[in-house]
């Protein structure tokens, strides 16, 4: 990549053009990439650091309920939980050594938003009304897309009718497969045209491209194309985030900016269920774009499970004991 | 016409350097005799900066005779072999004039001698599979341990063998890559130097072999020396002269063949030449180089989350 | 140093406490701790706070004899005992480094500076490899291709360097004992303890006494033990100019040898590399443990190209490196290992600077007490400069440019080193043919500083001779 800015318009005016642009992007190499992600891994992040760390997490989820057994009654309790993730309070006596002590109580953040199938947008935006936590929606045939332009769009506006702040699109894997990048290119085009002040997330679906390098091209068409974040997965196949692909994806959104002075988002979605796991995704972010995307505006986890794991970490932290449970709220 | 009448021709011995044949350029040459002292030839006695010519011939031969197939260089060491057969007479001759041999005993000698290009012939497509190989590292990597040639290989030929010893430390130098300045033995040169004559019509690219005659030590100190001189096979030094020579060798951490057996009283080489060399001359002028490449997987799928 | 972040990791320092050391230590003869015959001893000091560790047996030339004794005294056993016996001594100690591996990386990481992230996942690991794959030959040496029933040589006499303390011992010892040699090893003054630590495992694993000696002490006793007469095996690891010092005093003598030396590793990356990788590879190269390391990858060879963002990216990755505590888990850069060095790396860089080669070096601030060196980059070099030929050892990376690939190989083999290089690319056919070239002893393509005990570590030209590691690593050990 040349340090310039390139005429990105030039990439994007033909087929040919774009796929020599992306077979012009520097390689990856998978084992020095994923040796890169294991070696952030064992980065130790303890005490002040760590109870930093899960309240931003927690700042970051996108808490998604995507089944088809979805009814407006999950969606609501999904939503208390995103505003209130902490509704038991439970907060006994600190320890004096806790570290935490000497900050004033911290209320347990809001969740980022709520991620949701387009019919289930006007319930969760009801139900998330003035919390600050926004409505996210999958659109254009979620997961696998396979429908036509026409009807993806509709899915689009659907959504974004029905309150959705966030539109959670898939690309068309069959045409990034086979070669098609400029329907892949203009299919985002298309939506991004269609989601109005919506921000539109990019989802690659990067277990099916299998290659590290489809990957990255796959995540200069996203950015070439407008999007607001790229995202990892659909948590509907058999691979979804991991720390390499992710940071693949950050070092692609730290040299988008570098070249354009675009800041794109990036979200890991899928398999990330603990603490543990989500702190090594932000250390991720800190060492590959730095603090500037360490902020629910740029990072986003689209997860479930992880939030309560993160939130019995949270009371670890600050009673000293280990919490179990009973004392987070399933719903 | 009766032979006796005829005036024989004499040669003229020359030195082998870049394949060509040279004079020493110091106009120096010294007086040959068979082991009863009887005048056989004038040889070349060459100067340090004769050494120092054929190590530039040397140095110059390395790239293309080390990049050579292994195949054709097996070739080329078989072609020596057939060339020698051809010239057999010649070297009974000269080598049962230089060591005091019967005539059969130096045909057993030559005979050895062409057996032994034809050995080393062999192993030059073989030695790589001996000494390298893949090793399974703990890790995701290919990692393919090669030997290659150590460059340009100063040889000081055994004193008494003059042929057989000879042929058996030159072929397993160059046989794996490598090429080589070769101090023939100082009293018995005259094989060594019609050696270089059988060398420039075998395929043997000038400048791989390169023979030069005269004192051995005057001749080996600057090549000890010399720091575009990779290693130093020190078969034909006694032990003080290898003692010194291996010191001065440490200036640029050549390799070093030390001499063994020596006699009892360290003044000459008494290697048992006739027998079975094995691989040891082959691989004491080889570097291993180890290369690692990522082998990764497939797709991006494998990772543990 | 750190860039200025919300996410400020805490301090994770790993506990000092999960290693006892003695307040003094002796050495090694013959199964027993002994004080040296002139009662000398030195101070060991860790590098990152000059605290002292312990005080030292010094070993004079009178211990070198003792020494030397009692492996030929043993020798005579060891070298008899069934090869499948010795085998299982070997795999003894493998398995007790392993158990008390994290006793052994704390130890490290104090007495070296390095930081405990390394000796944790990168020395103590390989250390433990090493005598488990040397242990599985020592029944196998018939196969090994160096003919039927290879012997040992007797008392090999090894003298070490302080960059891998425990790992240079088992590269040493390991193989040593797995043909049935004795040794005498001395570790390097600034590092003397892993060495020790090492000495009583070998009394745990009911190693018969004499088989391994370790001798704490200077070049002193280093140069008694490889110039003492009844030593029939010589290996050295450190500086060529020791090397060669070495290499003439076995002159004349029957001691095989082998020398692991310096480096100048030339590290290539061409315009088609992958980019992010090779920023990786390039850091790892040259400031893996300080940069105090043979093959490090010093010299960066990069394609006119793409230099402007391969710099730009380095820069900013070296902005995220960690220097400071070695015990903090989060540490990716500790101390230098002594004054000394520190001295020379400083006085090479002054060199540098004063020829005109332009210096940046990592914003970071440097603890107060200790040995410290940030993270520094010269570029514009050119192969006339003295920071782009003499081995510094230590954090410092020489930028030098290339357009062709011939270009690239003419540069890198322009040297009197030939230990290690790198490879950036991704085209398979260039790696081969660059990797073919290139006259050094290990070649990574598209990684770096990797190690293996099954693979064979050493050096072309002035990086030394012979192999150590994998089935190459049994004939330095062995009369052939």
């Amino acid at each position: 990549m040349p340090t310039t800015a390139p005429a990105f318009s030039d990439a994007t005016a033909s087929d040919s053009a774009l796929r020599r642009f992306l077979f012009g992007l520097p390689g990856v190499d998978a084992v020095g990439l994923e040796a890169r992600a294991a070696s952030l891994g064992t980065r130790s992040i303890k005490t002040t650091a760590k109870a930093y760390a899960i309240d931003l997490a927690i700042s970051m989820i996108d808490l998604t309920t995507l089944e088809g057994a979805d009814t407006p009654g999950k969606v609501r309790a999904l939503a208390a939980k995103a505003v209130n993730p902490d509704p038991l309070r439970y907060a006994p006596p600190r320890l004096s050594s806790d570290p935490l002590d000497a900050e004033p109580d911290r209320m347990t953040p809001h969740t980022a938003a709520v991620c949701v199938y387009p019919d289930m947008a006007a319930t969760a935006a009801a139900a998330l009304a003035g919390s600050g936590v926004k409505v996210a929606s999958v659109a254009t045939a979620f997961p696998a897309g396979r429908a036509s332009l026409d009807v993806k769009l509709a899915d689009v506006r659907d959504a974004v009718a029905a309150g959705a702040d966030e539109i959670d699109m898939v690309i068309d894997r069959g045409a990034f497969l086979s070669g098609r990048f400029l329907k892949v290119y203009e299919e985002i085009l298309a939506v991004k045209a269609e989601c109005g002040t919506a921000r539109l997330k990019v989802i690659f679906e990067t277990g099916e491209l299998s290659t590290y390098d489809n990957i990255r091209r796959a995540s200069w068409i996203g950015m070439l194309a407008g999007a607001d974040f790229i995202k990892t997965s659909t948590g509907k196949v058999a691979t979804n985030a991991t720390p390499a692909n992710t940071l693949l994806m950050l070092e692609a959104v730290r040299d988008f900016r570098a070249q354009t002075g675009v800041q794109i988002g990036v979200k890991p979605a899928g398999g990330i269920r603990t603490t543990k796991d989500a702190v090594k995704f932000l250390v991720l972010v800190n060492e590959t774009t730095g603090e500037d995307w360490l902020d629910p505006h740029w990072f986003r986890f689209g997860a479930s499970s992880l939030l309560n794991d993160l939130l019995m970490q949270r009371q670890k932290l600050s009673t000293g004991r280990y919490s179990g449970p009973d004392y987070v709220t399933v719903d | 016409m009766s032979e006796q009448n005829r005036l024989s021709v004499y040669k003229t011995y020359k030195l082998y350097v870049g394949g060509k044949f040279p004079r020493s350029e110091s106009g120096r040459v010294y007086e040959v005799t068979d082991s009863k002292g009887q005048w056989l030839a004038n040889a070349p006695k060459s100067s340090r900066k004769d050494a120092r010519d054929a190590v530039v011939a040397a140095r110059k031969a390395f790239g293309g005779w080390s990049g050579a197939t292994a195949y054709n260089r097996g070739q080329v060491l078989y072609r020596v072999a057939e060339m020698l057969e051809g010239r057999k007479d010649q070297f009974v001759r000269e080598v049962a004039a230089s060591e005091g041999l019967s005539k059969s005993k130096a045909a057993a000698v030559v005979d050895a001698a062409i057996d032994r290009w034809v050995w080393y012939a062999g192993w030059t497509d073989k030695i790589g599979q001996i000494a390298g190989g893949a090793n399974p590292v703990a890790g995701p990597y290919l990692n393919l341990s090669t030997p290659e040639p150590t460059g340009v290989v100063a040889v000081l030929a055994p004193q008494k063998s003059s042929f057989l010893g000879l042929v058996s430390v030159i072929a397993p130098v160059i046989a794996t890559g490598n090429t080589a300045v070769v101090i023939a033995s100082a009293d018995a040169p005259l094989p060594a130097l019609s050696l270089g004559e059988v060398l420039a019509t075998s395929d043997v690219p000038g400048g791989v072999v390169n023979i030069l005659s005269g004192a051995t030590a005057e001749l080996a100190a600057p090549l000890a020396a010399h720091q575009d001189v990779n290693a130093i096979d020190l078969t034909g030094a006694d032990t003080a002269l290898a003692k010194e020579l291996e010191i001065a060798a440490a200036d640029n951490l050549k390799r070093v063949l030390r001499p063994q057996p020596v006699d009892a009283d360290g003044t000459s080489d008494s290697e048992d030449w006739p027998a079975s060399p094995g691989t040891h001359r082959l691989t004491a002028f080889l570097e291993t180089k180890t290369v690692w490449h990522p082998t990764g997987a497939l797709g991006a799928a494998g990772s543990s989350y | 140093m750190t860039m200025a972040s919300a996410f400020e990791y805490a301090p994770a320092p790993e506990s000092r406490a999960v290693v006892d050391i003695a307040p003094s230590y002796g050495l090694f003869i013959d199964g027993e701790f002994t004080e040296a015959a002139d009662g000398k001893v030195f101070k060991t000091v860790s590098p990152s706070s000059e605290e002292v560790l312990s005080e030292v047996a010094r070993a004079g030339a009178a211990d070198v004899d003792r020494a030397v004794k009692a492996a030929r005294k043993a020798f005579e056993k060891w070298s008899a005992l069934p090869g499948s016996e010795r085998a299982k001594y070997l795999f003894r100690i493998a398995r007790i480094i392993q158990e008390r591996s994290r006793e052994l990386a704390v130890l490290e990481t104090l007495d070296n500076g390095k930081p405990i992230k390394e000796t944790r996942d990168a020395d103590l690991p390989l250390v433990a490899a090493h005598f488990f794959y040397y242990a599985g030959w020592a029944d196998k040496l018939d196969h090994a291709g160096y003919g039927a029933n290879p012997r040992p040589l007797g008392v090999a006499g090894q003298v070490i360097p302080w960059n891998f303390p425990l790992l240079m011992l088992a590269w040493k010892i390991a193989p040593a004992l797995a043909t049935g040699n004795t040794v005498v090893l001395k570790p390097a003054e600034t590092t003397p303890l892993s060495a020790l630590f090492f000495a009583d495992i070998c009394r745990r694993a009911g190693l018969p006494k004499g088989v391994v000696n370790i001798l704490t002490g200077y070049g002193d006793a280093g140069e008694a033990l490889v110039t003492h007469p009844d030593v029939n095996k010589v290996a050295f690891t450190g500086s060529t100019a020791v090397g060669k010092a070495i290499a003439r005093s076995v002159a004349g003598t029957d001691k095989k040898v082998t020398l692991e030396l310096g480096g100048k590793g030339a590290n290539i990356v061409f315009d088609d590399a992958p980019i992010d990788q090779a920023v990786e590879g390039i850091v790892t190269g040259i400031f893996f443990n300080q940069g105090q390391v043979c093959c490090a990858g010093s010299r960066l060879l990069v394609q006119e190209s793409v230099q402007d963002e391969v710099l730009d990216a380095l820069k900013r990755r070296l902005s995220t490196l960690r220097l400071g505590d070695p015990l903090d888990k989060n540490t990716d850069i500790g101390a230098i290992n002594s004054a000394e060095q520190l001295a020379r790396i400083t006085a090479l860089v002054e060199t540098g600077e004063a020829e005109g080669a332009e210096r940046w070096s990592a914003p970071c601030e440097l603890p107060s007490s200790g040995y410290w060196f940030a993270p520094t980059l010269f570029t514009n070099v050119t192969q006339a400069h003295t920071v782009a030929r003499d081995e510094i050892f230590g954090p410092v990376l020489s930028v030098l440019s290339f357009r062709t690939p011939d270009e690239a190989v003419a540069k890198a083999n322009n040297s009197q080193y030939g230990l290690s290089a790198g490879i950036w690319t991704e085209k398979g056919s260039r790696i081969l043919a660059v990797a073919n070239k290139l006259r050094a002893g290990v070649v990574w393509a598209n990684t770096f500083n990797k190690f293996d005990p099954t693979s064979p570590f050493g050096g072309y030209k002035e990086s030394g001779f012979g192999r150590e590691g994998g089935r190459h690593g049994l004939e330095a050990y062995l009369d052939v």
